[in-house]
C-alpha cells in the first residue's frame, strides 16, 4: 500500500509550506482547500449519487453569507459560524433535493442552473439588506491566531482550513466507501435495481443532496473569512460553472480528484488573465469540452487508472 | 386598470422575445434530447454580428439577415463539428460541453467585441402607441416574433424539408429507413435554433442594452416558457413563452417587485416540474423498464 504513503508526503509539504510561502501564496493555497472542499460536495452528489447539479454556487453563497452575518451582525466567533453555514446549507439542501427526486438528470441541471442565475438577485433582496448589506455586501475582519500561537493571520487560516478540509475529506472518503456510499453508486448505476434491492432511493437521493449542501456550504463559509468580503455579484451563475469546470476537470467520480479540480480552478484563469479579460472563460470553456471528449474520467480519474494499469504489470 | 394594461402589453412584448429563445430550444430539445445551455450566449453573438454589420454601413434589415444566416451557419457547423459526437453520450457529456460552448461562445463576444454595454438601435422607434399601453418598439419587436413564429409554423407544416425534420425528430430510425438523412435534419435543426436565436438577440438588445452577458435571464425564462408549455411541443413552448412574460411583469409590478423577478422564474421551473412535468401541451412520456 503506497498510498497512506504518499498522502503523509503531501501532508507533510503542506505543513512546512505555512513557513515557507508568502502571505499572498498561503492565500491562494487556502483558496485551493476552499474550492476542493466545495468540489467534494459535488463530487459527492454528481459523481458518486449521478446528480448533476449546476447550482452549488447557490450553497457556496448562502455558507459565505452565513458566516458573513453572522460575524458582522451577531458577533459569532469564525469558528462558531462553520456548524451553522453547515446546518443551514444541509436544510436548504434537502428543500432542493425534495423536488430534484422528480427530475431527472437533464433536468435538475437545468433547474439548479436557473438557481445559480438567481442568487446574486436575491442576495440584493432590498427587505434583507440590513443583515446581508444589499449590493455592497458585507466585510469580515480576519481571525486572529488563538492562544497566543506565533503565527500571522495568513498562516493560521491556512492551517484553519487545512484542517477542516482534512477533516471533511476523510469523512468523505469513508461514507464513499461504506454502504451508505455504495447505496449512492447503485443509484447512480440503476436507480431500479437499486430500489429492488431494498434502497430508499428518495432518502438516499435528498440526503445525499443535503451532504453535498453542506460540504459545498462548509466550503463557502470558509472561502468569505479567507477573502474578508461577501457581496451578491461575487456570487453569480459564474461560481456555479467554475466549480462545475474543476468537478470535470479533477474527475467527476473521484475525490482526490476533487484537489486537482481545485488547483486548476484556482490557478488557471490567473495564468489565463495575463492574457486577456477573456481568456480564462475561453480556456475554462476549451478545456471543458476537451475533458468530455478525450479524458471524461478526467485528472483523478486518469490517474488511479494508470496507477492500477502499472500495479497489473 | 391602465398600470395593469401596461403591464400585459409589455410582457407580451417580453414574452415574444422568451417565445423565440424557448421555441429554440425546443428545436433542439425534441430532436436530440438536449436543452442547449448556450442558447442565450449564441444569441448573443448573433446580435453582436448584427450590430458589427450595421456599424459597417448595412441597412437595419440587411445586417438582421446577415446576421440570421451567418448564424444559421454557426449552428450547422457547432452540431456537425462538436455535437455530433456525442449524441449517444451519458447526460453529464452533453451537459459539460453545452456549458463549454456557453464558457467559450461568451468570453468570445467579450474578446471580440469589448465587455462594455452597448445601445443598440431600433428601426421601430421609441413612440408610445395605443394610447401609450406599448411603445413602438414593443409592438413591432412582437410583430417580428409572430411573423417568425408563423414562418416556421407554415415551415414545418407545409414543406417537404419541415415534414423529413419532423420525422427525424419523431422517430429516426424509421426516419432513415425511408431516405431522410437523419443527421443533416438535426444540423438543420441546430442551424434553425441558431437562426431564431439571432431574431430574438437582436429585437431584445434595444430593450436591455447589449453586453456579453446579455441573454442570461432571458435563457432562464426561455426555459421557464419551454417547460410551462411542454418542452417537446413547439407550440406549447411558444404559449408558454409568452404567459412567461405576462407573467413576469405582473408579478414584478405587483407581487415581489423588480429585484426578484429572475426568482419568478426559478419558482414557475419549479412549480411545472413539480405540479405537471411534461407542460400545459406536452405529452406525459411513459417508460416501460
Amino acid at each position: 500500500m503506497r498510498e497512506p504513503l504518499i498522502v503523509v508526503i503531501i501532508a507533510c509539504m503542506l505543513f512546512a509550506g505555512t513557513f515557507l510561502l508568502s502571505g499572498y501564496h498561503l492565500f491562494q493555497l487556502t483558496l485551493v482547500a476552499v474550492y476542493a472542499i466545495a468540489i467534494l460536495g459535488m463530487t459527492v452528489l454528481t459523481g458518486i449519487n449521478g446528480q448533476i447539479s449546476l447550482g452549488h454556487g447557490a450553497f457556496y453563497a448562502i455558507g459565505a453569507y452565513t458566516t458573513g452575518i453572522l460575524m458582522t451582525t451577531w458577533n459569532v466567533p469564525y469558528w462558531a459560524t462553520l456548524p451553522a453555514a453547515a446546518v443551514s446549507c444541509a436544510a436548504f439542501g434537502f428543500l432542493i433535493g425534495l423536488p430534484a427526486l422528480r427530475l431527472g438528470g437533464l433536468y435538475l441541471a437545468l433547474t439548479t442552473f436557473a438557481l445559480a442565475v438567481a442568487v446574486p438577485q436575491v442576495l440584493k433582496y432590498k427587505a434583507a439588506e440590513p443583515w446581508t448589506g444589499g449590493v455592497q455586501g458585507l466585510v469580515i475582519d480576519k481571525p486572529d491566531p488563538p492562544f497566543g500561537l506565533p503565527l500571522t493571520a495568513d498562516q493560521w487560516l491556512y492551517l484553519f482550513t487545512l484542517a477542516i478540509g482534512a477533516v471533511i475529506f476523510l469523512v468523505a472518503w469513508n461514507l464513499t466507501r461504506g454502504r451508505i456510499g455504495r447505496a449512492m453508486m447503485a443509484i447512480r448505476d440503476h436507480a431500479l435495481a437499486a430500489e429492488a434491492m431494498g434502497i430508499d432511493l428518495a432518502l438516499t437521493k435528498t440526503r445525499t443532496f443535503a451532504v453535498s449542501a453542506m460540504c459545498t456550504g462548509v466550503a463557502g463559509s470558509l472561502g468569505a473569512i479567507a477573502v474578508q468580503f461577501v457581496a451578491p455579484d461575487s456570487f453569480g451563475v459564474f461560481v456555479s460553472i467554475t466549480l462545475f469546470v474543476g468537478l470535470v476537470v479533477g474527475g467527476v467520480a473521484s475525490i482526490p480528484g476533487a484537489l486537482f479540480g481545485a488547483v486548476f480552478i484556482e490557478f488557471v484563469p490567473n495564468l489565463a488573465d495575463l492574457v486577456s479579460k477573456a481568456a480564462p472563460g475561453a480556456v475554462y470553456g476549451v478545456i471543458l469540452i476537451a475533458c468530455m471528449y478525450l479524458m471524461p474520467a478526467g485528472v483523478g480519474g486518469t490517474l488511479v487508472h494508470l496507477a492500477r494499469r502499472r500495479r497489473s504489470h | 386598470m391602465a398600470g395593469f394594461l401596461h403591464q400585459v402589453f409589455s410582457g407580451i412584448a417580453t414574452g415574444g422575445i422568451y417565445a423565440s429563445v424557448a421555441l429554440a430550444l425546443v428545436m433542439i430539445y425534441q430532436a436530440t434530447h438536449h436543452v442547449n445551455f448556450a442558447q442565450g450566449e449564441m444569441a448573443t453573438f448573433s446580435t453582436y454580428l448584427a450590430l458589427t454589420l450595421i456599424n459597417a454601413g448595412f441597412a437595419y434589415w440587411a445586417a438582421l439577415m446577415g446576421a440570421v444566416a451567418i448564424s444559421f451557419i454557426a449552428g450547422v457547423a457547432i452540431e456537425r463539428i462538436l455535437m455530433r459526437p456525442l449524441a449517444e453520450a451519458p447526460v453529464l457529456a452533453s451537459v459539460g460541453v453545452f456549458i463549454g460552448l456557453l464558457l467559450i461562445i461568451n468570453s468570445l463576444s467579450g474578446w471580440l467585441f469589448d465587455y462594455t454595454i452597448k445601445q443598440f438601435p431600433s428601426p421601430f422607434g421609441g413612440r408610445s402607441l395605443l394610447g401609450g399601453y406599448a411603445s413602438a418598439h414593443e409592438l413591432g419587436s412582437t410583430a417580428v416574433t409572430l411573423i417568425v413564429l408563423v414562418l416556421v409554423y407554415l415551415f414545418f407544416l407545409h414543406t417537404r424539408l419541415g415534414l423529413a425534420m419532423r420525422a427525424a425528430a419523431f422517430n429516426p430510425v424509421s426516419a432513415r429507413l425511408v431516405g431522410i438523412r437523419v443527421g443533416w435534419m438535426l444540423a438543420l435543426g441546430w442551424g434553425l435554433a441558431a437562426a431564431i436565436g439571432a431574431v430574438a438577440g437582436v429585437m431584445v438588445a434595444p430593450v436591455v442594452f447589449l453586453d456579453p452577458n446579455m441573454m442570461q435571464g432571458i435563457l432562464l425564462y426561455a426555459f421557464a416558457g419551454a417547460l410551462l408549455g411542454g418542452i417537446d411541443n413547439p407550440l406549447g413552448a411558444v404559449l408558454g413563452g409568452f404567459a412567461v412574460g405576462v407573467i413576469e411583469n405582473l408579478a414584478g409590478a405587483y407581487l415581489v417587485g423588480t429585484e426578484l423577478k429572475l426568482s419568478m422564474a426559478l419558482v414557475i421551473i419549479v412549480c411545472v416540474l413539480l405540479v405537471k412535468p411534461s407542460g400545459l401541451l406536452g405529452r406525459a412520456v411513459q417508460s416501460r423498464v
